[in-house]
C-alpha cells in the first residue's frame, strides 16, 4: 500500500494549513531555485524518464509532450496552458488540488513554464469551481506576496500565473477549444494540425496539460524520476488520484498507487460495494466517455492504462463510477447519451446530428420501446460518429454505448421482449428520429 | 447542443454599466490578457454581469462586447454557447442548480429534482410565484465524490438527501441562505470517506522538518553500514548466526561419539540439553556453551571419523562471549608475523587475526584461561602449552628472532 510519505498531494483533503507557509512546511517549494538552476533540457530528460503520463484521460507522456515545444522561440512567445476545466461526469480530483493544495499547481507551472520555455501560464478554471477558483487566486498570490513567480523572482525565471475561466462547457476540456475558449470564442475545437505547440493560444506554441499532470511535477522533480518510477507498474507507474464513485458506501478521493486492483480500492477506501461484492453490477473505470465493464472483469483487474485497456475499457481519469444491480443499467448509459447530447458543441454534423439520435433511440431502448433490429442500427451509428468527428467527443458519447451493447445486449433484448409481451396495453408512439 | 436565446425584449432592461467594485473588477480581468488580446475576457465580464444583475441582459452583451472591442454577434455567440450564463432572470434568493448527471443520478439526485418540483416550479427555469426561487438541471458539477449535490450561486451543497434539500430552500427562501453551512451536509470532511480517514491521517510525518530528519537518519545509517563493512573484522560477531531455539542446534549437544561407549558414558560426556522453550532454551543457552565439556578421543578416530568430528569440534568450541576470551584490538600499523611462533601457521594467523590478536605482546600477556580458551577455540588439545607460544611470543616480543635465539638456542621456524 502506498505510504502517506510517498504521496505527493499530502493536504488533498483540506485538513491541513491550505496557505503558502503550510505548504512550505509539506516540502513544497524546497529548491525550486534549484531545479530550475538544472536547466531545461534535465527537466525535460527527468519528466520522461519518471514516466509520467498525462492524468487529463488521454495517458500521453508528459516530458514527451513538453519537448514538443520550439527550443528557440522564433519571436512568439511560448505559453502554458492548464486545464483545469474539470468536467467529466465522475471526475473532481483537480477540483480538490485547486482547493486544498494549489501550490502543487503554482509550483508545477513555474517548472513546467520553465521547461518548456514559456512567458506565463493561464489556468483555465471551470466555470463552476468558483470558490475553487478564488483559493487558487490567493495561492497565486501569496507566490507573487513571496516573490516564488513573477517579475525577477527569488527562483531566477520570470514567469506569471493567471486564472481564467470557462462557463459551463464540456467541449472546453478538449485543448483545442480549450484555446478558442481563451481566446474569448465559442468553444469549437480547432483542426489538428497544426498542433498547440506550433500554433496554440494567441497563434503562440502553447502545451495544454492536465492540473494533476502539473501538479506532480515538482515533486517528480525533486524526489526523482527513479521514485516516481518505482511505483506502479512499467508504462504505468506513479501515483494517482482516485475517485470512488456510485454505490460504494464511502465514496472519497484518494491518491493511491497505479495498478492498485479494483478490489483492494474499493476495500480498503470505499468501504465496499453497497450491499457486499454479490452486488456489483458493473463499473465505468475512468470517467463517462469510458466504456462500461462487467462486475467479474473488473474485481480483480489491476486500475491503470493497460489493465483497462485488456478489458477495452480505459483508465480515462481515474474516476470510477460504481453501480450495484439496483441500477437501472440501460437508463444509466442513456443519461450518459443526452450529457454528450447537451455538450456536444454542434461544429461537426455527426457529432450534433449522431448525440441527439443516439440520445433518443438510448431512451425508447430504456423502456423497451424498439425492435431488436434496433440495437444493431444504433451500434452501427456509433460506429459512424466515432472517428468522424475534429474532436473526441464524438468518440466519447459512441463508447459508453458501445460498452453497454457489448456488456448488457441480453437486459437490452429482454426490455424490448417485456415491452412487446404488454404492447396491446398501450398505444405504440413511434418516436422519428428526426 | 441546446438551443438557447435571449429573453423577451419585455424583460430586457435598458442599459448596463458595472457597479462599485465590478468596474475595478472588470480592469483587472482585461489587463490578464495580452495587448489586442482582450477579447480574452468576455466569459469573466459577462460572468461578472450576471453576478451583478442575476442573469445575462441584452444590454450587458452589448456593453461588454463595446468594452473588448468586438463585434456583437461574437458577444451573443459567447454568451449563448455557455450554458453557465442565464439568459433569463432567475430565483434573486436562489436559483438551485441540481446535478443531473449519471454519478449523481446513481445516488439519487432523481428525488431531488421532484424535491425542486414541489416546491419551487414544476418546470425548470421558471421562477415560483415570488420570483424569489428557481431550478434548472445541469450538467455535471464536478463534486462526484460527493454526488448528489446542488449549487446555488456560489456554492455547493453536497451530499444531500431530499430532507435536507427542502430545508435548504426554505432557508434560501427565508432570506437566510448565508445561514446553510456549505460543502457536504453530512459531516463528513471535503472528500474524505464518511467513515474516517483512510490516508493523510497525521501532518507530522507529512511535514518537510520531520521528513527531512527521517532521510538525514537513513543517510547516517546507510553510511555507517558502508564503513562498518569497510572496516576490517576486528571480531567475529554472532550477527550471522542462526538464531534458532531448536535443540537440536544447541552447541552444548554432542553428536553421537564414533567411538562406541556405554550409553552412560555417553551421557556424561555431553552437557545436559536445554530445557524445552524458547525463553528457557535461550536463558541457559550460554552456561551450557560454558560448561560444555570437550570429549577426549584418540587422534585415530578424529581422523577416522573426520566429518562427525570436525561437526564435533564445532560444536565444542568455547563460546566468544566467554569471560577468558583474549581481549582483542584493532588490526595494527605493524602488524607481527606470528608465524614465527612454532604451532602457528598461515591458516592459524588468519583465525588469530579474526580474533584480533595481531601482535606478540598479546599472546605474550595471555593468562592461562585465556591461553586454554584460544587452545579450545583451535581445538589444539594442549597444544600451546606443549609448545609454549607464551614464552615463545615473549621472546619475540622482547627481541624479535635474536632474542628468540638466544632464549632457545634455534631459529623460530
Amino acid at each position: 500500500m502506498l505510504q502517506d510519505k510517498d504521496r505527493i498531494f499530502t493536504n488533498i483533503y483540506g485538513r491541513f494549513d491550505r496557505s503558502l507557509k503550510g505548504a512550505m512546511a509539506r516540502g513544497h517549494w524546497d529548491g525550486t531555485a534549484g531545479i530550475i538552476a538544472k536547466g531545461r533540457d534535465w527537466i525535460i530528460n527527468e519528466m520522461k524518464a519518471s514516466g509520467l503520463r498525462g492524468r487529463g484521460g488521454a495517458g500521453f507522456p508528459t516530458g514527451l509532450k513538453w519537448s514538443f515545444m520550439p527550443k528557440v522561440s522564433d519571436g512568439r512567445p511560448a505559453y502554458l496552458v492548464v486545464n483545469a476545466d474539470e468536467s467529466e461526469p465522475g471526475t473532481c480530483k483537480d477540483r480538490d488540488i485547486l482547493r486544498h493544495d494549489p501550490h502543487t499547481l503554482v509550483e508545477g507551472c513555474l517548472l513546467a513554464g520553465f521547461a518548456m520555455g514559456a512567458v506565463a501560464a493561464y489556468i483555465y478554471v471551470r466555470g463552476e469551481f468558483i470558490r475553487e477558483r478564488e483559493a487558487l487566486q490567493r495561492a497565486i498570490d501569496e507566490a507573487y506576496a513571496a516573490n516564488l513567480i513573477g517579475k525577477g523572482n527569488v527562483n531566477g525565471y520570470d514567469f506569471d500565473i493567471y486564472v481564467h475561466h470557462g462557463a459551463g462547457a464540456y467541449i472546453c476540456g478538449e485543448e483545442t477549444a480549450l484555446l478558442e475558449s481563451l481566446e474569448g470564442k465559442k468553444g469549437q475545437p480547432r483542426l489538428k494540425p497544426p498542433f498547440p505547440a506550433n500554433v496554440g493560444l494567441y497563434g503562440c506554441p502553447t502545451t495544454v496539460n492536465n492540473v494533476e499532470s502539473i501538479a506532480v511535477a515538482p515533486t517528480i522533480l525533486r524526489r526523482g524520476a527513479a521514485w516516481f518510477s518505482s511505483i506502479g507498474r512499467p508504462n504505468n507507474v506513479g501515483t494517482k488520484l482516485f475517485m470512488l464513485v456510485g454505490h460504494v458506501n464511502t465514496p472519497c478521493t484518494v491518491e493511491e498507487a497505479m495498478g492498485i486492483t479494483f478490489r483492494e480500492l474499493v476495500e480498503k477506501h470505499g468501504g465496499g460495494v453497497r450491499g457486499g461484492w454479490d452486488n456489483l453490477l458493473a463499473v465505468i473505470p475512468g470517467g463517462a466517455s469510458c466504456p462500461v465493464v462487467k462486475a467479474e472483469d473488473i474485481i480483480d483487474c489491476p486500475m491503470d492504462f493497460d489493465g483497462l485497456r485488456e478489458k477495452k475499457s480505459s483508465f480515462g481519469t481515474a474516476a470510477v463510477i460504481v453501480m450495484d444491480k439496483s441500477t437501472d443499467i440501460v437508463k444509466a448509459i442513456a443519461r450518459l447519451s443526452y450529457f454528450f447530447k447537451h455538450e456536444s458543441c454542434g461544429q461537426c454534423t455527426p457529432c450534433r446530428e449522431g448525440t441527439g439520435w443516439m440520445w433518443r433511440v438510448m431512451e425508447r431502448l430504456v423502456r423497451g420501446e424498439a425492435h431488436k433490429r434496433e440495437i444493431d442500427m444504433l451500434l452501427d451509428v456509433t460506429r459512424q460518429v466515432e472517428g468522424h468527428t475534429i474532436c473526441a467527443l464524438g468518440d466519447a458519447a459512441a463508447w459508453p454505448i458501445q460498452g453497454l451493447i457489448r456488456n448488457f445486449r441480453p437486459e437490452i433484448e429482454r426490455r424490448i421482449d417485456e415491452f412487446s409481451r404488454n404492447a396491446h396495453r398501450v398505444e405504440p408512439v413511434m418516436v422519428a428520429a428526426e | 447542443m441546446t438551443v438557447r436565446r435571449l429573453a423577451e425584449a419585455a424583460v430586457q432592461p435598458a442599459a448596463f454599466a458595472f457597479k462599485g467594485e465590478k468596474v475595478a473588477e472588470a480592469q483587472r480581468w482585461i489587463a490578464k490578457y495580452p495587448k489586442g488580446r482582450e477579447q480574452s475576457a468576455i466569459i469573466p465580464l459577462l460572468m461578472l454581469a450576471q453576478e451583478q444583475e442575476g442573469w445575462v441582459t441584452r444590454a450587458a452583451i452589448e456593453h461588454i462586447a463595446d468594452m473588448l472591442g468586438m463585434p456583437y454577434i461574437r458577444a451573443l455567440e459567447v454568451a449563448t454557447f455557455y450554458t453557465q450564463f442565464q439568459l433569463k432572470p432567475v430565483g434573486t434568493r436562489a436559483h438551485v442548480q441540481v446535478c443531473g448527471t449519471t454519478p449523481c443520478m446513481l445516488r439519487g439526485s432523481e428525488a431531488l429534482m421532484d424535491v425542486c418540483r414541489e416546491k419551487i416550479h414544476h418546470e425548470q427555469f421558471h421562477t415560483n410565484a415570488a420570483g424569489t426561487l428557481s431550478w434548472e438541471e445541469v450538467e455535471c458539477l464536478g463534486a462526484c465524490v460527493n454526488a448528489p449535490m446542488v449549487m446555488i450561486f456560489k456554492d455547493t451543497y453536497e451530499d444531500l438527501t431530499p430532507e435536507r434539500l427542502a430545508e435548504i430552500i426554505d432557508a434560501f427562501e427565508a432570506g437566510n441562505g448565508a445561514s446553510v453551512p456549505t460543502g457536504p451536509q453530512n459531516g463528513r470532511i471535503f472528500s474524505a470517506p464518511i467513515s474516517g480517514l483512510t490516508t493523510l491521517t497525521d501532518e507530522k510525518p507529512l511535514l518537510k522538518a520531520n521528513r527531512d530528519r527521517d532521510a538525514r537518519a537513513a543517510a547516517r545509517a546507510a553510511k555507517a553500514a558502508v564503513a562498518e563493512s569497510a572496516k576490517p573484522p576486528v571480531a567475529p560477531s554472532r550477527a550471522a548466526r542462526a538464531k534458532t531455539d531448536a535443540i537440536a542446534t544447541s552447541p552444548a549437544l554432542k553428536s553421537p561419539s564414533p567411538v562406541k561407549v556405554a550409553p552412560s558414558v555417553e551421557k556424561a560426556a555431553s552437557a545436559p540439553a536445554p530445557k524445552l522453550g524458547a525463553k528457557a532454551a535461550n536463558a541457559t543457552a550460554p552456561e551450557a556453551e560454558r560448561a560444555v565439556r570437550q570429549r577426549t578421543a584418540a587422534p585415530a578416530d578424529i581422523a577416522a571419523a573426520k566429518g562427525v568430528a570436525s561437526a564435533g569440534r564445532d560444536m565444542g568450541r568455547p563460546a566468544l562471549d566467554d569471560r577468558n576470551r583474549p581481549a582483542a584490538i584493532e588490526k595494527p600499523a605493524a602488524v607481527d608475523d606470528l608465524k614465527l611462533i612454532s604451532g602457528v601457521g598461515p591458516k592459524i594467523e588468519g583465525i588469530l587475526h579474526s580474533l584480533g590478536i595481531y601482535t606478540f605482546a598479546q599472546i605474550a600477556g595471555w593468562k592461562k584461561a585465556e591461553r586454554e580458551w584460544v587452545d579450545g577455540y583451535l581445538n589444539f588439545k594442549g597444544r600451546i602449552e606443549r609448545d609454549d607460544w607464551g614464552r615463545q611470543a615473549k621472546a619475540l616480543a622482547k627481541g624479535g628472532v635474536a632474542e628468540y635465539v638466544r632464549v632457545f638456542g634455534k631459529k623460530p621456524v
